[in-house]
């Protein structure tokens, strides 16, 4: 396949940045969105050019290190994947294919399409956590049982790769997908009920301190999330908070 | 609870409950007017009941009129936050690959229910009130002694102008509620096994209600 | 120096209580006026990093992903074990010990696997307590599975994404600490060097991958938990930036490492499609518990099946060769993994490969789906007979178990496992080898500790499934963060730690001369070229089977690779920005040189054990055939190059366990 790439060229975080053309050829269908940007950077080193930086890392659709908004759409065209399980069977020969980093202003670029996501790990410094010790002096696991229900949505819950994907894609770049897919795993286990009150009131005062929007319920979220996380998360956070905000 | 208007979700619970407001005030609205296709008389009587309740007139009235200004006043702020969270805006974006274009355009669907309110305050409320309370004439009656309700009503619509503007008032407001009326629910935390069923009311709510209003305003300027 | 491992004296099941009972201990006022290090943040420094905070200490933890919880513990697929005999199916911490030595082929280290065994269950409560959401079964009690090698169910587990929730409870838990100003975490850092204070370890040079800063930072101790080196093989199921300068270069400071080629070469992967291909995707192990792994029996149909003239849904039972469960009887699909990989490879050698490539084979679900099926027919009280419906209801429950795992493959190699068998082959997963450690889990420079998959204690020649997360999470927990205060009890009167000695000022000058040389040297290759080079003799001479004469071209050509390296190298950019090539560079640097002693150390070992196996030593089966001579751990000292480095044996006593041929037939 022959393609036309058109990817942001940003050479850190004080320069301005623009997008720049990158024609490519002889892609292969079967290789993965990231294998071509591979090619691309082992073509620019060789002409002597600098490569184009982006974050990677598992390449197997886990460790939500990878982003890129690829053609309008947070990890690109396909649906419940990561960028790097994007493969370019996807695409056309001949098309031409914009390559952005996730844009929000809690999210700001480093260089080129690798930006800055320690907002998510600061909203759960403020509260992503059950307070345990870590002294393994517990009561034994099968002495707290969880109806399975609630322990299959709390797992679907923390499925949740930290991406950024619902921020990238939200008109608002909200977090709230995020954030309540935290507070979900907690809020639908026993273990996470002592904590409840500050730990969603604590995230959502951090989250808001980040300058993400606020949400307006459009669903781009869900669809983009490459883990499927539902709008339900959402609606749950939203409990707990006028739950907690009633409270406390 | 102090502060919690400063918070994201305080104020998308604020605004969902203030649409809640207004969508019980709409149909409450609609049932109203929509008398006036089957009955004139029962029209009359409803609205001079309306017009001179001290109930509807010095605390529901009130409360709607702030209702409606908060609503607004909350959506512009929020707008403004949320395109403040994004500095750079993308080259290339396909929203419509994942969010329907009423989810994305609830600010301008909303600003021209905006005007279209404007619009219908100076020609309806502000004469009312005039005649009401700067007037004082709480009687409702013409001077033929019949009640004026119906005769004004019909009288409205009749130039084409304004039922054309009424019309494409309401289908924005039809936009605005096809994701409004899911959106406020989900903004409440109401997200469960009923949501599918409330999902069809949602969308037969907001085509039914702005539709019967546009029946309503067709009905009266071919008949009359 | 000659290797003292400090396991306690006494009974074996008593050694680990009465070592903790015996210990120095830093009470907790003091604990306040100690700093660790910890670098890397995954499943053993993410826990580790949280509890030595807990207790007190201040922590710096370090990992070069942009947040620690995308460190690759997160891609840990199948499970993790724990002798908790739920199940009430005969398990208990002796058997969980049993099978981890035996699996590991009689090369690992009897009093550490026996703790690993002892604290497994008390991992399993830990998470529970933290909110990790394991799998349960409808009475709302946890769920096991089975997995290679063992007779018992005593895996727990969260879907296929049991590493994933482990790493987020130990992040969670690291997050804790960080939000109490406890531990300070230095996201996108990479650490370059270990300082060594009067033979003491006292801190790290890091590079600030953002800015390029090269950073001096101080500590009483230092703790490794950097994971693997499985790219040396330039193509493994590691995560991109997984890498072992870490652990070299504690290695090249006088940690002795230990069994690097030991590699574990995991038989369910997804195959190598072309030569773009970047990395690995693993099948979780646990598939095996409901796939049939087969070959055709007939060449033609092979033949047939690479052409596309036959789908293998159509070839009859009679024709397929189920050859584990013709092998191995007694295990079938669930032998270890060595003994899996390599009976994979005896197939494709021979011809039965099923893809273009030849290096494939089927793992088939079709009769786990309809006994699925059948199953919850019955329950649901349908139709059993009804086909249609017994599949569909069959796909339902094999979706539940491994959705994510199907979804990955589907989008790989553009195929629905759910209705054709899925190709799969060996790759490289996990290195058994690595920094040596004594009982302490301290390396043999003072202060200098090496936990998790880098370090080489407990899994012997051949790791289970589903003990890699166990052990990580068991050094990291309940583990280091006791006998650690056993080194720091004498540090509490030391104070802050300087980072203007001698020693900073050398090891920072030597990694910002490392920098400039890769910088400044304008060669004609990029960085994958030589990391593609150095994958394909690993692979071609140091994979599934060695012999002599590979193993000792494979030095000469590293060699010669890692001098060509340092010549032609092209590194764009500069220092003093975010450069991933640069970072490449520094790692495939030390790939170069570990490559060799891997090789090396192979060579060396001239018997087949686990995951190592040399074609001269097998049996008449074709199975790995191990030499009481070689009943030792192979701990390498760093002497300037790596042909010169020098070979330390720390004989393995078996006491409690009698060595056997180890057979799964």
């Amino acid at each position: 396949m022959n393609l036309t790439l058109k990817i942001w060229r940003q050479k850190n975080a004080n320069d301005k940045g623009k997008m720049v053309d990158y024609p490519i050829s002889d892609i292969s269908p079967d290789m993965s969105f990231l294998e071509m940007l591979d090619v691309l950077n082992e073509q620019l080193i060789n002409k002597g050019e600098e490569p184009v930086a982006f974050d990677h890392d598992c390449r197997e659709g886990i460790c939500g290190m990878c982003s890129l908004y690829i053609n309008g759409e947070a990890h690109g065209p396909d649906r419940g994947v990561t960028t790097c399980q994007l493969h370019m069977r996807m695409f056309k020969d001949g098309d031409t294919i914009y390559i952005e980093p996730f844009r929000a202003a809690a999210f700001p670029v480093i260089k080129d399409l690798v930006v800055d996501r320690s907002a998510f790990d600061r909203i759960q410094h403020a509260g992503g956590f059950i307070s345990v010790n870590t002294s393994g002096n517990t009561i034994d696991a099968n002495a707290i049982p969880v109806n399975k229900h609630d322990a299959d949505d709390a797992f679907a819950a923390a499925t949740c790769i930290g991406c950024g994907a619902c921020v990238a894609s939200c008109k608002n770049s909200s977090a709230m997908l995020f954030v309540g897919a935290k507070v979900s795993q907690f809020a639908l286990l026993p273990q996470g009920q002592v904590e409840a009150t500050d730990r969603v009131l604590n995230m959502v005062k951090q989250m808001d301190e980040e300058g993400f929007g606020n949400c307006t319920n459009t669903g781009a979220c869900e669809v983009e999330c490459p883990k499927g996380i539902s709008l339900e998360n959402i609606a749950r956070m939203n409990r707990e908070y006028l739950k907690a905000s009633l409270k406390g | 609870m102090s502060g919690i208007l400063n918070s994201s979700i305080g104020r998308k619970f604020a605004m969902a409950l203030s649409a809640l407001f207004l969508m019980i005030f709409l149909l409450q609205h609609f049932v109203i007017n929509f008398s006036s296709v089957i009955s004139a008389d029962a029209f009359n009587n409803m609205s001079h009941f309306m017009g001179t309740n001290w109930l509807i007139q010095y605390v529901m009235q009130p409360v709607l009129i702030l209702g409606v200004i908060f609503h607004f006043v909350m959506g512009f702020v929020l707008e403004i936050k949320n395109k403040k969270a994004r500095n750079i805006s993308y080259a290339k974006n396909n929203g419509g690959a994942n969010s329907s274009w009423m989810s994305r355009n609830m600010i301008y669907s909303g600003l021209f229910i905006l005007i279209f309110l404007v619009i219908h305050f100076i020609d309806f409320w502000i004469p009312e009130i005039n005649t009401k309370y700067i007037q004082g004439d709480m009687s409702g009656l013409l001077p033929n002694g019949e009640y004026r309700y119906y005769e004004e009503l019909v009288h409205k619509f009749a130039p084409i102008w304004r039922v054309a503007l009424y019309c494409l008032g309401f289908v924005f407001l039809s936009l605005h509620l096809l994701h409004g009326f899911m959106s406020a629910f989900q903004s409440v935390g109401a997200n469960n096994k009923y949501t599918q069923g409330l999902k069809g009311f949602g969308k037969a709510y907001a085509i039914i209600i702005p539709l019967g209003f546009i029946v309503i305003a067709l009905f009266h300027h071919f008949n009359h | 120096m000659a290797l003292d491992s400090k396991i306690p004296k006494g009974p074996l099941a008593d050694k680990w209580t009465n070592h903790k009972n015996s210990i120095n201990l830093v009470n907790p006022a003091n604990k306040r006026l100690i700093d660790v290090i910890v670098v890397g943040t995954g499943l053993a420094g993410g826990s580790a990093a949280a509890t030595l905070a807990e207790l007190g200490y201040n922590v710096k933890a370090f990992c070069f992903q942009d947040s620690p919880r995308r460190a690759h513990s997160i891609a840990a697929q199948g499970g993790i074990n724990a002798a908790k005999n739920y199940q009430g199916d005969g398990d208990s911490t002796y058997r969980l010990f049993y099978d981890t030595v035996k699996g590991g082929d009689y090369r690992s280290r009897e009093a550490n696997v026996y703790r690993l065994a002892e604290v497994s269950a008390n991992i399993i409560d830990q998470c529970v307590a933290q909110g990790v959401p394991f799998a349960r079964e409808y009475g709302g009690l946890l769920d096991n599975r089975s997995f290679g090698g063992v007779l018992v169910s005593r895996t727990f587990y969260a879907a296929g994404q049991t590493g994933q929730q482990l790493l987020l409870g130990a992040y969670s838990a690291l997050n804790r600490q960080i939000g109490r100003g406890k531990v300070k975490m230095y996201n996108r850092h990479e650490m370059l060097d270990v300082v060594v204070v009067n033979g003491k370890a006292r801190g790290i040079i890091a590079r600030n991958m953002i800015t390029g800063e090269i950073e001096r930072h101080s500590a009483h101790a230092v703790v490794l938990g950097t994971g693997g080196y499985g790219n040396v093989f330039f193509l493994s199921t590691n995560a991109m930036g997984s890498n072992v300068t870490a652990a070299w270069k504690a290695h090249k400071r006088g940690a002795y490492f230990a069994n690097p080629c030991y590699t574990q070469i995991h038989p369910t992967c997804i195959p190598v499609s072309g030569d773009h291909q970047s990395k690995l995707t693993l099948m979780s192990e646990s598939l095996r518990n409901d796939g049939r792994i087969w070959v055709p029996k007939h060449m033609k149909d092979v033949e047939a099946i690479r052409a596309g003239k036959l789908k293998p849904t159509d070839l009859a039972e009679e024709d397929r060769d189920y050859y584990l469960e013709r092998r191995y009887p007694a295990f079938g699909n669930l032998v270890p993994r060595d003994v899996a990989s390599r009976a994979a490879k005896e197939r494709c050698d021979a011809g039965y490969g099923v893809n273009a490539t030849g290096e494939a084979v089927y793992l088939d679900f079709a009769s786990a789906i309809k006994r699925y099926g059948k199953e919850q027919a019955h329950i649901k009280g349908l139709d059993e007979n009804d086909a249609a419906l017994v599949k569909q209801l069959g796909q339902d429950v094999v979706r539940t178990k491994y959705g994510n795992l199907f979804q990955m493959y589907e989008k790989i190699v553009d195929q629905n496992p759910y209705e054709t068998p899925m190709m799969i082959y060996p790759a490289v997963h996990y290195t058994m080898g690595g920094v040596w450690v004594d009982y302490n889990l301290q390396t043999t420079v003072p202060g200098l500790y090496c936990i998790g998959e880098a370090n080489f204690s407990d899994h012997g020649a051949n790791r289970l499934g589903a003990s890699a997360l166990m052990q990580g999470l068991a050094d990291g927990y309940f583990v280091l963060p006791y006998t650690i205060g056993d080194y720091l009890a004498d540090d509490i009167r030391t104070g802050p730690i300087s980072t203007d000695s001698p020693a900073f000022e050398e090891a920072e000058k030597s990694v910002r001369d490392n920098i400039n040389h890769l910088i400044n040297n304008n060669g004609k290759y990029s960085v994958d070229h030589f990391h593609k080079k150095l994958g394909k003799i690993m692979w071609n001479k140091c994979g599934m089977a060695r012999n002599e004469q590979g193993l000792k071209e494979a030095i000469t050509e590293i060699a010669e690779l890692r001098a060509e390296f340092w010549k032609d190298v092209k590194v764009p950019g500069t220092n003093d920005e975010f450069n991933e090539e640069l970072a490449k560079a520094l790692r495939v640097a030390d790939f170069l040189e570990l490559g060799e002693l891997f090789a090396k150390d192979a060579l060396l070992r001239e018997e087949s054990a686990g995951g190592h196996f040399r074609e001269e030593y097998q049996t008449e089966e074709g199975e790995a055939k191990r030499r009481k001579e070689f009943q030792y751990v192979a701990a390498w000292e760093y002497k300037g190059e790596p042909k010169d480095a020098v070979l330390h044996k720390e004989d393995l006593v078996y006491e409690n366990i009698e060595v056997k041929e180890r057979s799964y037939k």
